[in-house]
């Protein structure tokens, strides 16, 4: 079992990372999370959210972001699994800790939390532009929109809106449908066409723009739309999973507790969705969904059990894989039905639907393909909110060997006609050249 | 070395004074000359044998027990499988390190000739309990049977001339830098036995024409058997043999002594040959090799007229039945030839032989043909510097060889005709030439001196000590001889005598300093001379293939230009996208489109391949001319020849290929551009020159600045002539 282990941790190269330096390949969950504010009364005023996460047994350490002492890593080790930025004004981090430390604890498969506000720093901005998000330049500007805003008695700039343009995922947000409009007032951002990770999890309605409620608007605005996104996620391919929000107020627990009313529309809430919103969405940040893991990968000739170092072309052969779910608590057979494999040389020369016993097992056989080479079994299987699976096993497969042939064919026995009747013709003309006189 | 032959009679002659041994020796010398001769004789031959072999010593002496170059670093490696795991096991071994994902079917792609011998050998040695390390076999493969080939080379000088001149020949070959340069010691490739075999088909064939006997007709198959298990060079005899079969029959030569040694040779040979798995039914399937079938059928036919004309013994009827029969035989094989070819079961002629026959063709069609440096036309300098002396001496050799024209010197001066052109076509080709020169100017060395010693001995008159059997040419030419009136013949005779000997001693110190100096370095460690005069040694390629081997992991593939495929597989043990089995002409220009692209395109096709690794090979530190930056307007060529996004004209200004500042600009940014240059900027190379000089090519970089965004330096030699470079994984969060 350990064998079949450590093949395994050495083929798929892209969980190596997670496998080996994160936190335990075993229990993916986030335990230690180190949190950055930016004053202490953050923490009371959100204290709903921290207190779901510490219930679900997550260990927070709460942190001024210029607090001196702060360090992310001690003798290479890390000492957290995952970071909230709750400190959107933080012009620089106290410590050693700065843009390029932070990078380096995601690139490591380390979790990440960022909430920006109206007037949020450059630091703040520039770590989002390196997950794949622009906030709005404009450091003033925030989200306004004049048709699904939230109806409020105070506010009458409709910068605080109502949003229930939720990512179509039952990963991600859970598969209880959140009732309620979340209800956001912050800056937006959009995402990065070059970047093919990040998604919008909650985006702005079309009439929606990002302007500055304070003046009046001179030029067009910016940014539009459905294209402003106000939550998004990016799944890095290490895995590492990253919450970027344009509101710190979403997470507050007066927006938690308020009522909600879309313009337009007579349903109240008595309860916005906010609070179900972040609390699934941090469930699958830290790791309690939708993380996958592919165990033992084999492939053996039908009828056989021993792996061999190289098929043969037109072998028959089995393949499998297990997949698991971790539930956060521990690891589920993941059931599904288009897992696929490949026979992979440079294009798929095979490409089968795995099928699964219910029980995390996906298998099947196929007949290696009558051409010769390096090839691959590879099991490319990415999900909206998954983890990716790109794992891939190299197998040679080698022509027949010399004595591997049909023996005799009938096609040829014509020729073999041919010798045989050559050879006892010549030596009935011996026999009649040399006694016939 | 050539007055040797000489020196067997006149030794003899001055032998039988001096020796003091009792009466009945004396008494019984006389009888003996033929037996002195002989000990003499195989005296002789036994020195050349060991010349032979000792001069191919200088690199092991020089630097160390090693296989040098490119090839025989796979054929080291293939032997070493052999001996590993048994013949079978080598037949059908199926190699998945090289020309990844495609791998390569070593079995049936290559002449197992030369990795049999040297397992066999091997395995003798084992047998008689000497404990060899199969390297130094194979390193000494070649020298031994370069000492072979001197033996051959004597039998066959004997068949045609005389065994004067058969001593002579051996000599010759045994230092002729022509031959060296493919069998000094470390060169373990498949020429080094193939000229052994070659000479033997020659010989055997020679042979079988002369006496007519099938048993020499036979062994000259499996000569020809073992010539095609070694070396795709085998083509050459199947295609002079024919040619020399149909000159004898139109110069009305034709006879049941070649009648028979042809047919046995070729139905023989031919079924022999198709037993090795990499030629298989080329012999009558391919173009190349149809012209020794049309000359078999024209064979029986002749033979078949011979026949009827005898049953008819009428020539008016004979004449008419000629006209029906010749017409008829022309008329079905060429109908035979033309089916053939239309249906594609006869192969037209490969670019390899076109570009024999026509010396440009490769250049205008086949770029990986022409780009290979052994396959250039020859230069007049290189054939003085292989040839030396024997380049003036063939000529006279042919003259003498038509002066007494027979089946055998019609045999020889074809071989040297033809195997000149092939020659003038090809650097390597020089290889095939050789016997024959030596074998040619061997016999116009060996006839002058013995005329010129019988005129001598004249005055003398010992010269009934000279054998009987040579001796019916030179009683020819001393008649003629005699007519000069003797004090000044004697005299001149002398002075000529002195002239060959200062000639041939010329020759023989030739071919030590070139043996020495030029072909017996190994190319893979390099040689300079520093700045006081002491040898600098470059072991940058060992050093760097060694990292490979300690510092990567087991499957890592390693791209890099295919001149270096077997010394990475050989060496390295990781797997290589191309290497010198030039068989896939589409993964090669793959390869030389990444290397000529930009990093991020380059990075798309390195991916689609696995890539690793990079490797290039870069001379501007040390001045080493033969790296990637010259040999990259190949990659150009090849990878445009395939893919046309790339194309020649975007990497030169003016038609000018340059590195410095003037260069075009995708030059200064392809790939191989930045790999060879990466952080060379930053170097200082020569004193006075500003940084970033390239010693190699004499000029300043255009491009100091150059960024790597894709890939990251891993090694770089202590010379900097081999440099490594890691292929990043994809961004983590992009």
């Amino acid at each position: 079992m350990a064998m079949k282990l450590s093949i395994f941790v050495a083929l798929i190269a892209l969980l190596l990372p997670l496998l080996s330096t994160a936190f335990s390949p075993e229990t993916p969950t986030d335990r230690r999370i180190l949190v950055l504010l930016d004053d202490q009364s953050i923490k009371s005023s959100h204290s709903i959210f921290f207190k779901s996460l510490q219930s679900r047994g997550y260990d927070l350490d709460f942190r001024l972001a210029d607090d001196p002492k702060i360090t992310l890593q001690r003798y290479g080790q890390y000492l957290y699994d995952g970071l909230i930025l709750f400190s959107p004004h933080a012009k620089r981090f106290g410590g050693s800790l700065d843009l390029a430390g932070v990078l380096e604890f995601v690139d490591s498969g380390r979790d990440l939390v960022i909430a920006a506000n109206g007037a949020a720093s450059d630091l703040v901005r520039d770590i989002a532009t390196e997950c794949g998000v622009d906030f709005d330049v404009d450091s003033a500007a925030m989200v306004i929109d004049h048709t699904s805003y939230a109806v409020s008695k105070t506010d009458g700039d409709h910068t605080l809106i109502a949003s229930d343009e939720f990512i179509q995922s039952d990963v991600i947000l859970g598969s209880e449908k959140i009732k309620a409009p979340v209800i956001f007032r912050g800056i937006a951002h959009s995402l990065n066409p070059v970047n093919s990770l990040v998604l919008k999890v909650l985006s702005a309605s079309p009439s929606a723009y990002s302007a500055n409620p304070e003046v009046k608007l001179s030029s067009p605005p910016s940014m539009t739309g459905s294209s402003i996104s106000l939550v998004s996620v990016v799944q890095a391919r290490n895995n590492a999973r990253i919450l970027i929000s344009g509101s710190l107020d979403l997470f507050s627990d007066r927006l938690f507790g308020s009522g909600v009313q879309k313009a337009g529309s007579e349903t109240i809430f008595e309860k916005s969705g906010n609070e179900q919103f972040v609390t699934e969405l941090s469930k699958w940040v830290f790791h309690e969904r939708g993380h996958l893991k592919a165990v033992s990968i084999q492939h053996h000739k039908v009828g056989e059990v021993v792996e061999p170092a190289m098929y043969r072309i037109k072998d028959d052969l089995e393949f499998s894989v297990e997949i698991y779910e971790w539930s956060g608590k521990s690891w589920e057979p993941y059931v599904s039905d288009d897992v696929q494999v490949q026979f992979y040389m440079m294009s798929p020369y095979v490409l089968k639907t795995l099928s699964t016993n219910q029980k995390g097992l996906y298998s099947t056989s196929f007949k290696v393909p009558d051409v010769y080479g390096v090839f691959q079994f590879k099991v490319e299987y990415h999900r909206l909110g998954y983890t990716g699976l790109s794992l891939s096993k190299q197998i040679p497969v080698r022509p027949f060997r010399h004595n591997e042939y049909e023996r005799f064919i009938t096609t040829a026995f014509p020729y073999y006609g041919g010798s045989f009747s050559m050879m006892a013709g010549f030596f009935v003309f011996t026999i009649v050249y040399l006694y016939n006189k | 070395m050539g007055t040797a032959s000489t020196t067997t009679t006149t030794a003899a002659a001055a032998a039988s004074p001096i020796t003091p041994p009792p009466l009945s020796l004396l008494k019984t010398l006389k009888l003996k000359t033929k037996q002195q001769e002989l000990l003499i004789r195989s005296a002789i031959l036994c020195l050349v044998y060991l010349l032979a072999f000792i001069t191919r010593l200088f690199s092991v002496l020089r630097y160390e027990s090693m296989i040098h170059e490119f090839d025989p670093y796979f054929n080291y490696r293939t032997t070493l499988f052999l001996t590993d795991h048994g013949f079978y096991h080598f037949w059908n071994w199926f190699d998945s390190e090289s020309w990844y994902p495609l791998g390569r079917i070593i079995g049936g792609t290559l002449y197992p000739g030369l990795m049999l011998t040297a397992a066999f050998i091997y395995w003798c040695l084992r047998f008689l309990r000497f404990a060899v390390h199969i390297r130094e076999v194979c390193v000494l493969t070649a020298p031994f049977f370069a000492s072979n080939t001197t033996i051959v080379a004597y039998f066959f000088g004997k068949e045609l001339w005389d065994s004067g001149t058969g001593l002579v020949a051996a000599a010759l070959i045994a230092i002729c830098p022509g031959y060296i340069s493919r069998s000094v010691a470390g060169s373990y490739d498949n020429e080094g036995v193939a000229i052994f075999a070659l000479l033997l088909t020659f010989y055997l064939f020679v042979k079988a024409v002369n006496t007519g006997s099938v048993a020499w007709a036979l062994a000259s198959a499996f000569g020809y058997f073992y010539m095609v298990s070694a070396w795709g060079g085998y083509v050459f005899i199947i295609n002079l043999i024919p040619l020399y079969v149909l000159v004898l029959l139109i110069t009305g030569r034709y006879s049941m002594r070649l009648y028979v040694a042809y047919n046995c040779m070729y139905v023989l040979g031919m079924l022999l040959a198709m037993q090795i798995q990499f030629v298989g039914f080329q012999h009558v399937q391919s173009g190349e090799h149809m012209a020794a079938m049309g000359v078999f059928f024209l064979l029986q036919v002749f033979y078949f007229l011979d026949w009827v004309k005898y049953l008819l013994g009428d020539a008016k009827l004979f004449q008419s039945f000629l006209k029906i029969t010749l017409t008829c035989t022309i008329g079905l094989g060429g109908l035979a030839f033309g089916v053939g070819m239309a249906s594609g079961y006869i192969s037209p002629w490969t670019g390899r032989f076109y570009s024999l026959l026509d010396p440009t063709y490769a250049k205008d069609h086949i770029p990986i043909i022409a780009s290979v440096s052994e396959h250039q036309p020859t230069a007049w300098s290189s054939f003085m510097f292989d040839f030396h002396i024997l380049l003036f001496l063939f000529p006279a050799g042919l003259y003498f060889c038509f002066k007494r024209l027979s089946d055998a010197t019609i045999f020889i001066v074809m071989y040297g005709l033809t195997s000149m052109y092939f020659a003038s076509v090809m650097v390597r080709l020089i290889l095939v030439a050789t016997p024959a020169v030596c074998l040619i100017s061997a016999i116009a060395v060996s006839a002058t001196i013995r005329n010129l010693t019988s005129l001598v001995r004249t005055k003398s008159k010992v010269s009934n000590t000279s054998s009987s059997k040579g001796a019916v040419s030179a009683k020819a030419s001393s008649k003629a001889s005699s007519d000069l009136s003797p004090p000044f013949g004697k005299n001149a005779a002398v002075a000529l005598l002195l002239g060959a000997f200062y000639l041939l001693s010329k020759y023989v110190i030739h071919c030590t300093w070139v043996t020495s100096e030029a072909y017996s370095s190994p190319s893979i460690v390099l040689a300079a001379r520093g700045a006081y005069g002491g040898r600098v040694i470059f072991d940058d390629y060992r050093e760097a293939y060694y990292w490979l081997r300690q510092n990567t992991p087991p499957d890592a593939k390693v791209m890099s230009w295919w001149d270096y495929g077997y010394q990475i597989t050989a060496m390295g043990n990781r797997t290589v996208i191309v290497d010198n089995n030039t068989w896939n002409n589409t993964h090669i220009a793959t390869v030389g489109r990444a290397m000529s692209s930009y990093e991020d395109e380059a990075y798309e096709i390195m991916r689609s391949l696995d890539v690793d690794y990079v490797l290039v090979v870069f001379g501007g530190v040390t001045g080493y001319s033969s790296d990637d930056i010259n040999k990259f307007l190949w990659m150009v060529r090849i990878g445009g020849g395939v893919f046309p996004v790339i194309k020649e004209p975007d990497y030169l200004v003016n038609g000018e290929y340059r590195v410095d500042k003037g260069a075009a600009p995708k030059m200064l940014n392809c790939l191989m551009y930045k790999l060879s240059y990466y952080r060379f900027g930053e170097l200082t190379t020569e004193y006075g020159r500003p940084p970033g000089y390239d010693r190699a090519r004499g000029v300043e970089i255009g491009n100091k600045d150059v960024k790597l965004e894709y890939l990251e330096e891993a090694y770089t030699t202590s010379n900097w002539i081999v440099r490594i470079y890691k292929v990043k994984p994809p961004s983590n969060r992009w």
